[in-house]
C-alpha cells in the first residue's frame, strides 16, 4: 500500500480584487509515494510544492482530483492522527512556552495523558531545545522556532511526516541534525515526504524525488536514475600542479586546482591514462565513473520546460 | 463533550489571560470602588440605585466590548498567523475548533463576570452594610447579561470566520446597538405595509434582541422578574447562539485558508 | 469531502432550526412582556437625564421614542384601553430630545387633552407640551392653531382659543383661517360649522395617520349629529302641521320635500323610532356621534382598519 496517492490534484486561485482571473497553482498532478521512503518535493519558488502540502493537510480544499494516505480519503480524521506536518515558516501561539505548545498539541492529536510530558521532554530534546522551560515562543529566534515544527510535526509519533522546507532557517549543525532525523524516522519505518529547493540536501536523503514547476510534475525517480553515470565518462584526479603531454594527447579537459588536478576522460582510454600517470611517476588520487549531479539534471528539466513552452508561444 | 473541544477552549482561555485581558477588573475595581465612596459620601438616598445601575452596566458594557475585541480575532487572527496550520492537520475537525474558541471565549467572560460580580456585591455592602432578600435579583441580571455574552460571542465568531477584524468589530458593534433597540426596530416593522412589512420583521427578528435581558433598570427598583422570562430569555440566547455558531460553521468548513 | 458535506448539511439545518426557533422564543417573550419596556414605568422619566445620556445622538434616540409613543398609543388604542398614562412623560421626553419634532406636537394635542377612551384625558398637560412647542418653534403656525384647538375643544375655553388663533395669524405666513377661526371663536356661533372647520382643518393640517384618521372620525360623527339634529326638527315640524308623527322615515321625506330617505354618511338610512326619535342606523361606526343613538348608547372606540 503506497504511503501517499495524489490522484490528480489542482488546484486554482482566484486572484484580484474586482476582476477576479483565475491563476493556475497546480496543475492536475499524479505522484505516488512509496511506504517507507524518503521522498524528496523539489521544485523552484512558486512551483506549487507547499499548495500541494496544504491541499494535503486539507487547509485549502482542490478545484479537482482527490488523493489518499496511507491507503484511506485524506480528509478523513482517523488519517490525521497518524500524520505529521511542519509548515513553511511556522508559527505558533506566541503566548505558549514550547511545553505548553507541544503538550496542547499532543491533546489534540490524542496522546494519552500519561505519556504526555515524556513525550514532550524527549521531543524537545531530540530536535535540539532541552533548555527552554518557561520562555514564551514570541521569544524564540526563527531557527528555534523551526525546531520547535519539527517537534510537534513528530511528537504524536506519526507514520507519515511531511515537511515544508525543512531546513530552512537553521543553522548548518542543525541541517545535519535534521537530515539525521529524517533518516532516523525512515529507519523507524515512517515515509517522510519533504519539499525543499536544497539540492545537495534532497540528493543526499532522498530514495526518490519529484520536480515540479508552474506546478506541473517534470520528472519523478530514484535519486540514482536521474543522477545515473553520464556514458562511460570517468573522473581521474592525480597529485602535481602539471598536466602531462600524455595525458593532453587523451584528449582530456584538466583543471588544476592547488596541488591537485582533475580530468575528464572516456572510460576506454582509462588504463591509458593509469600508464601515462604511473610514467609520470605522478600519483593518483581516485578514478570514479561521472554522475549528472541532481542540480544539473534539475536544471535541465527547468531549462527544457522554458523551451518547450518557448516554442508553443 | 468532545475532549478536542475542551482542549481547544481551555487554550483559548488561557491566551486571553496571558493576554492579559483579566487587567479590565482593576479598571472596574477603581470605577465602582471610585462611585461606592463618591455616593457613600452624599448620602442622597439612592446609594444603591446608583451602585446597581453603574455596577451592572458597568459588568455589561466592559464584557462586551471584551467579546468583540476577542471574539473578533478569534478566527481571522488564526488564519492571517497561520497557527491553524498546525491546529487543523491534526485530528480535529473544523467545527470543533469553532465550538472550541466559542466556550473558551464564552468562559473568560463567565471567569471576568465572576470577579466583576464580586466588585457589585462588595460595593452594594460598602453603602447599604447589609444584604436583603432583593439583592438576589441582581444575580438575575448577571446572569441576563452572560446570556448577552454568549450571544455577542457567537455573533463576533461568526464575523471572525470571513472578514478581517476591523470590520468584524464594527458589524459586531453595529449588531450590538441594532440590538438593543431591536424591539424599536420590529415596532417599526409592524408600522409598515406590504413587502416593507415583510423585509423589516425579517430584518428584527434576525438580529439579536437584547431588550427583554435588561432588566437592569427595573431590578435596580426592586421589581421581581417573572421566572418565565428567564426561560425564554435562556432559550432564546442558547437558539441564537447556535444559530450564529452554525453560520460560522458553514463558512469555515468551506474556507480556504490562506 | 464527504465529512464535508455531512457537517455542512448539519450545521446548515441547524441554523434553520435554531433560526426558527430564536424566533419562536422571542415571540413568546414578547406575549410575556407586551410593551415590556414601557410597561407603565418609565424608568428614566427625566427627559434632561436622557438627553444627556443619549452622548449627542438626541436626534436618532428622539425618533425612537417617537416611534415608542405611537405604538403606545396604538396599542393601547387597540386595546380600549381606559389609561394612557405614559403618553404624557414619552411625548415630553420626545420633544426634549428633538424641541422641533412637530408631528409629535401635534399628536399631543390631539390624543393627550381629550378624554379616555379617545385620549389621555389630560387637557393641561396638552397645553403644556403646546406651549414648549411654540416656545422651541415659533415660527410655526401649526402649533398655535393645535393649541387653540385644545382650548376650543376639550377645555371649552373660548377666550384663550380666540387668544391662541390670534398669536397664530401673526406668524408670518400663517394660514388665512386663523384670524377667522380668532374671530368665530369670539361669537362662538355657529356650532357645527366651526367644529367642521376645525376637524377639517386639523386634516389638512397633519401628515400623521392616526391624526388625519381621527379627525375624519370627527367629521363623520359631526355630519350625523347635524343631520339628526335636522332630521329631528323635521320631525318636530311634520308633527306641528299634521297633529301626528310621521309613520316612516319616507313619509317624513316626502313631506319634507327631500329627494329620497336621509342616509348617513356609511349610505345607512337613518331611522325613525316609533316614539319620534331619529336615530341612526349603526352607532358603532360613528365614535364621535352624540345624537341619534339609542337610549343608554355606550359609546366604543375604535378607528376604522387601524393596525396598532
Ligand atoms: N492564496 C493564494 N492565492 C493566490 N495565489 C496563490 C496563493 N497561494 C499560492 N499561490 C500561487 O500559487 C503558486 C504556487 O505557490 P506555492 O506557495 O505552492 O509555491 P512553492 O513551491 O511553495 O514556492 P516556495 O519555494 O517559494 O515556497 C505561486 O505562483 C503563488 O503565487
Ligand atoms: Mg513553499
Amino acid at each position: 500500500m503506497p504511503a501517499i496517492e495524489i490522484l490528480g490534484f489542482e488546484k486554482t486561485y482566484m486572484v484580484g480584487f474586482w476582476r477576479k482571473r483565475p491563476k493556475c497553482a497546480l496543475s492536475p498532478l499524479h505522484l505516488t509515494v512509496r511506504d517507507g521512503e524518503i521522498f524528496g518535493f523539489l521544485g523552484p519558488n512558486g512551483a506549487g510544492k507547499t499548495t500541494t502540502l496544504k491541499l494535503l493537510m486539507g487547509l485549502v480544499f482542490p478545484t479537482a482530483g482527490s488523493a489518499r494516505l496511507l491507503g484511506q480519503e485524506w480528509t478523513d480524521p482517523r488519517v490525521k492522527a497518524q500524520i505529521g506536518f511542519l509548515p513553511e515558516q511556522p508559527y505558533f501561539y506566541d503566548h505558549l512556552t514550547a511545553h505548553e505548545l507541544l503538550n496542547y498539541y499532543a491533546q489534540l492529536s490524542g496522546v494519552p495523558g500519561k505519556e504526555r510530558s515524556r513525550r514532550v521532554e524527549a521531543m524537545l530534546q531530540r530536535v535540539g531545545l532541552p533548555e527552554v522551560k518557561g520562555v514564551q515562543l514570541r521569544k524564540f529566534s526563527k531557527g528555534m522556532l523551526q525546531r520547535v515544527g519539527i517537534a510537534q510535526a513528530i511528537l504524536h509519533d506519526p507514520k507519515l511526516v511531511f515537511f515544508d522546507e525543512p531546513m530552512s532557517g537553521l543553522d548548518p549543525m542543525g541541517r545535519r541534525e535534521v537530515r539525521d532525523l529524517m533518516e532516523q524516522l525512515k529507519h523507524e519505518g515512517k515515509t517522510v515526504f519533504f519539499s525543499t529547493h536544497i539540492l545537495s540536501d534532497a540528493e543526499a536523503l532522498c530514495d526518490r524525488v519529484a520536480i515540479i514547476h508552474k506546478g506541473e510534475l517534470r520528472g519523478v525517480g530514484a535519486v540514482e536514475d536521474l543522477t545515473s553515470s553520464v556514458q562511460g565518462k570517468v573522473e581521474v584526479i592525480w597529485q602535481g600542479t602539471q598536466v602531462p603531454t600524455s595525458m593532453k594527447a587523451l584528449g582530456a579537459e584538466c583543471h588544476v586546482t592547488g596541488d591537485t588536478v582533475r580530468a575528464i576522460i572516456s572510460e576506454s582510454q582509462q588504463d591509458a591514462a593509469i600508464d601515462a600517470l604511473r610514467r609520470e611517476r605522478l600519483r593518483l588520487i581516485s578514478i570514479v565513473p561521472v554522475r549528472t549531479s541532481l542540480e544539473a539534471y534539475f536544471v535541465e528539466k527547468l531549462q527544457r520546460a522554458e523551451t518547450t513552452a518557448g516554442r508553443m508561444a | 463533550m468532545n475532549a478536542r473541544i475542551g482542549h481547544i477552549a481551555s487554550n483559548t482561555f488561557r491566551e486571553a489571560v496571558r493576554d492579559r485581558v483579566l487587567y479590565n477588573l482593576i479598571a472596574f475595581a477603581v470605577l465602582l470602588s471610585g462611585a461606592a465612596i463618591l455616593v457613600g459620601q452624599i448620602s442622597i438616598d439612592i446609594e444603591k440605585l446608583v451602585v446597581i445601575n453603574l455596577g451592572l452596566t458597568a459588568v455589561s458594557l466592559f464584557g462586551i466590548v471584551i467579546a468583540i475585541f476577542i471574539g473578533i480575532g478569534l478566527v481571522s487572527k488564526e488564519i492571517e498567523k497561520r497557527t491553524l496550520y498546525t491546529v487543523l492537520s491534526r485530528p480535529v475537525r473544523r467545527w470543533e475548533f469553532i465550538v472550541g474558541k466559542f466556550f473558551g471565549l464564552a468562559g473568560t467572560l463567565v471567569v471576568n463576570t465572576f470577579f466583576m460580580a464580586i466588585g457589585v456585591f462588595a460595593a452594594l455592602f460598602y453603602v447599604a452594610h447589609k444584604f436583603v432578600r432583593a439583592d438576589a435579583l441582581i444575580l438575575i441580571a448577571l446572569y441576563f447579561i452572560v446570556l448577552e455574552f454568549l450571544i455577542i460571542c457567537s455573533l463576533a465568531l461568526l464575523f471572525s470566520s470571513f472578514s478581517s477584524p476591523l470590520l468584524s468589530a464594527v458589524f459586531a458593534f453595529s449588531l450590538f446597538v441594532i440590538g438593543s433597540f431591536a424591539e424599536d426596530l420590529r415596532g417599526f416593522a409592524g408600522m409598515a405595509h406590504g413587502l416593507t412589512r415583510w423585509l423589516a420583521t425579517g430584518a428584527a427578528y434576525l438580529v439579536p434582541n437584547f431588550s427583554a435581558f435588561n432588566v437592569i433598570s427595573s431590578i435596580a427598583h426592586e421589581q421581581p422578574v417573572a421566572a418565565q422570562l428567564i426561560w425564554h430569555n435562556t432559550l432564546y440566547a442558547l437558539f441564537y447562539a447556535a444559530m450564529a455558531l452554525s453560520g460560522a460553521v458553514l463558512i469555515f468548513e468551506h474556507r480556504n485558508l490562506k | 469531502m464527504k465529512q464535508r458535506r455531512k457537517t455542512s448539511i448539519v450545521a446548515g439545518a441547524c441554523l434553520v432550526f435554531c433560526l426558527a426557533a430564536s424566533a419562536v422564543t422571542l415571540h413568546g417573550t414578547d406575549q410575556l412582556r407586551p410593551q415590556g419596556t414601557l410597561e407603565d414605568v418609565l424608568f428614566i422619566t427625566s427627559p434632561k437625564v436622557l438627553k444627556r445620556a443619549s452622548l449627542g445622538y438626541d436626534g436618532l434616540l428622539a425618533d425612537i421614542y417617537w416611534t415608542r409613543v405611537v405604538q403606545y398609543f396604538g396599542f393601547r388604542h387597540h386595546n380600549h384601553s381606559l389609561s394612557y398614562n405614559l403618553l404624557a412623560p414619552l411625548l415630553e421626553i420626545t420633544t426634549h430630545l428633538d424641541p422641533h419634532l412637530v408631528v409629535a406636537y401635534q399628536f399631543g394635542a390631539s390624543f393627550l387633552a381629550p378624554a379616555p377612551p379617545s385620549g389621555a384625558g389630560q387637557p393641561e398637560r396638552a397645553i403644556q407640551l403646546m406651549e414648549y412647542g411654540i416656545q422651541n418653534n415659533p415660527d410655526n403656525w401649526h402649533l398655535y392653531y393645535d393649541l387653540g384647538f385644545v382650548y376650543y375643544m376639550n377645555l371649552k375655553d373660548y377666550k384663550k382659543a380666540a387668544d391662541a388663533f390670534a398669536r397664530g395669524s401673526k406668524v408670518p405666513n400663517a394660514h388665512p383661517f386663523l384670524r377667522l377661526l380668532a374671530a368665530q371663536m369670539a361669537e362662538h356661533a355657529g356650532e357645527f360649522d366651526t367644529a367642521r372647520m376645525m376637524w377639517t382643518a386639523t386634516y389638512q393640517n397633519s401628515q400623521d395617520k392616526l391624526i388625519r384618521q381621527n379627525a375624519v372620525e370627527h367629521l363623520r360623527s359631526l355630519r350625523v349629529d347635524e343631520d339628526v339634529t335636522n332630521l329631528q326638527e323635521a320631525v318636530t315640524h311634520f308633527g306641528e302641521r299634521m297633529g301626528r308623527l310621521p309613520v316612516s322615515m319616507s313619509e317624513l321625506a316626502a313631506a319634507e320635500g327631500l329627494p329620497g330617505v336621509p342616509v348617513d354618511p356609511d349610505r345607512h338610512p337613518y331611522k325613525l323610532m316609533p316614539d319620534g326619535r331619529v336615530e341612526v342606523g349603526v352607532p358603532d361606526d360613528f365614535s364621535f356621534a352624540t345624537r341619534g343613538l339609542p337610549p343608554g348608547y355606550k359609546p366604543v372606540t375604535k378607528f376604522h382598519d387601524l393596525q396598532p
